[in-house]
C-alpha cells in the first residue's frame, strides 16, 4: 500500500465517523491510525484523546455515550489484549463501543512476538460480544464500515472495524 | 483484615460522600466499583449517577468521556484507592486533556473493601494526590479532616480543573446499599434524565 493509498482509505473512513457523529477519537498510536489521527487533529470538532493503554479508550466511549456523545477507539491489535475486562460494558450496559484495529500478526507477519496477541483478536472480540467487521481488500472498507456504525451506533453494539494485514501491509519488522 | 492506621482516621466514607453529593444541581456523577458505588447509593439513588458493577479501573475514564462530551457540565468521579490503582495512567490521559469541568475524588481507606479489606498500595509508600500533581492535575489535595474536606467541597464543585482530591477515610465494614444491578436500566435512566426520554428510544 502506498502513502497515497493511505490517505485515501483514511481519509473516506474518517469521513464515515464524522459523519455518524463521532467527535472523540480516542487512540493509541499505531502506523494503521497515524493518518486518521492527523485528520482528527485538523478538523475543528473532532478531538483527538490520546492515552496511555487502550482500556481507558473503551471507558471513553461508554462516558460519551452517557452524554449523548460518540467517540471510537483507534489501537493496534496488540491493544485489544489490554481491554477486555473494560469491554463488560458492552454485555454489562449495552454501550456502543466501536473500536478500530489496525492489524499485527496476521498475514504476512514477520515478527513472532506479534502473533500470540493478533492470532487473539477474533477470539476476544467473541468473548466479549464485540461483533467482527473485517477489511480485507479495498473495497471491503465502505461496506465493514456502514455496517459497523450501524452495529455501534444505531443498534447499541460492541463492534470492531478490523483492519487486516492484507489490506494495511505487513510490516518489515 | 488488615489492622493499621486507617482504622483510626476520622473521616467516615458515607458522611464524606453525602456531602460531596448534597444539593446537587445539575452534577453527573460516575461512581467506582465496590464501596465508592454503595456509598453513593447510601447518599440517595440519582439517575444522574452511574455506579460501576464492573470495568474496575475505568471510572475516572468514563467521568472523562462524560467531561469531554459534555464540557458545560460538571463531572464527578467518585472512587476508591484499589479501583484507582488499577487505572493510574488514566491520570496523565486526563492532565493531557485537561477539562475545566472534571474533578476526580478518592475515598482512600487503603484496602480492598470488596474481598475482605486487604491492604492496598496506600497503605504502605504510596499517594495517589503526588501520582496525579505529577501526572500533571492543576489541582491537587490531600484531605485527612473534616476542616479540610469543608475548605476543598466547593472546590470539588467548581473549581476549574481537571481537579484531583484523595481523601483518607476509615478503613470499615459497613452494610451493602446496592444500586440497580442492570447496566443497561442505569445507562438508559442515566440518558433519559440528561437527554430527554427520545435518547432511549
Amino acid at each position: 500500500m502506498t502513502d497515497t493509498d493511505k490517505d485515501t482509505w483514511s481519509a473516506r473512513l474518517f469521513d464515515h465517523l464524522i459523519e455518524a457523529g463521532v467527535r472523540l477519537f480516542a487512540y493509541v498510536p499505531d502506523a494503521g491510525n497515524a493518518r486518521l489521527i492527523e485528520l482528527a487533529e485538523a478538523h475543528n470538532e473532532a478531538r483527538p484523546v490520546l492515552l496511555a493503554s487502550e482500556q481507558e479508550g473503551v471507558a471513553i466511549c461508554a462516558g460519551a455515550d452517557l452524554v449523548g456523545g460518540r467517540a471510537v477507539l483507534c489501537m493496534q491489535s496488540s491493544g485489544l489484549g489490554n481491554c477486555p475486562n473494560f469491554l463488560s460494558l458492552v454485555k454489562g450496559g449495552g454501550f456502543p463501543v466501536l473500536l478500530i484495529v489496525s492489524m499485527r500478526g496476521d498475514y504476512g507477519e514477520q515478527n513472532p512476538w506479534q502473533y500470540p496477541m493478533g492470532q487473539a483478536v477474533e477470539p476476544i472480540l467473541a468473548a466479549m460480544g464485540v461483533l467482527s467487521f473485517r477489511v480485507e481488500r479495498p473495497e471491503d472498507l465502505e461496506p465493514a464500515t456502514t455496517a459497523a456504525l450501524a452495529a455501534a451506533f444505531r443498534a447499541g453494539k460492541g463492534a470492531a472495524l478490523v483492519l487486516s494485514q492484507k489490506f494495511l501491509g505487513a510490516k518489515a519488522f | 483484615m488488615t489492622s493499621g492506621r486507617a482504622e483510626t482516621y476520622p473521616l467516615r466514607r458515607r458522611e464524606v460522600v453525602a456531602r460531596l453529593v448534597a444539593d446537587r444541581g445539575e452534577l453527573l456523577v460516575v461512581g467506582g466499583l465496590g464501596a465508592p458505588s454503595w456509598d453513593l447509593t447510601a447518599a440517595g439513588d440519582h439517575p444522574l449517577t452511574f455506579p460501576l458493577w464492573g470495568a474496575m479501573g475505568g471510572a475516572a475514564m468514563i467521568g472523562l468521556g462524560l467531561a469531554l462530551a459534555r464540557p458545560t457540565r460538571r463531572v464527578l468521579v467518585v472512587t476508591g484507592d484499589g479501583e484507582m490503582l488499577m487505572g493510574l495512567g488514566a491520570l496523565a490521559t486526563i492532565a493531557v486533556q485537561a477539562p475545566a469541568n472534571l474533578a476526580v475524588v478518592v475515598l482512600d481507606n487503603e484496602r480492598y473493601g470488596e474481598t475482605g479489606m486487604q491492604a492496598t498500595h496506600t497503605a504502605g509508600p504510596t499517594n495517589l494526590g503526588a501520582v496525579a500533581a505529577g501526572a500533571g492535575f492543576p489541582v491537587v489535595g490531600d484531605i485527612f479532616d473534616q476542616a479540610q474536606l469543608e475548605a476543598a467541597l466547593p472546590r470539588i464543585r467548581a473549581e476549574p480543573g481537571p481537579v484531583f482530591f484523595n481523601i483518607k477515610v476509615r478503613a470499615e465494614d459497613l452494610p451493602l446499599v446496592l444500586p440497580p444491578k442492570d447496566g443497561v436500566h442505569l445507562k438508559d435512566r442515566f440518558r433519559a434524565a440528561l437527554l430527554g426520554p427520545a435518547a432511549i428510544e
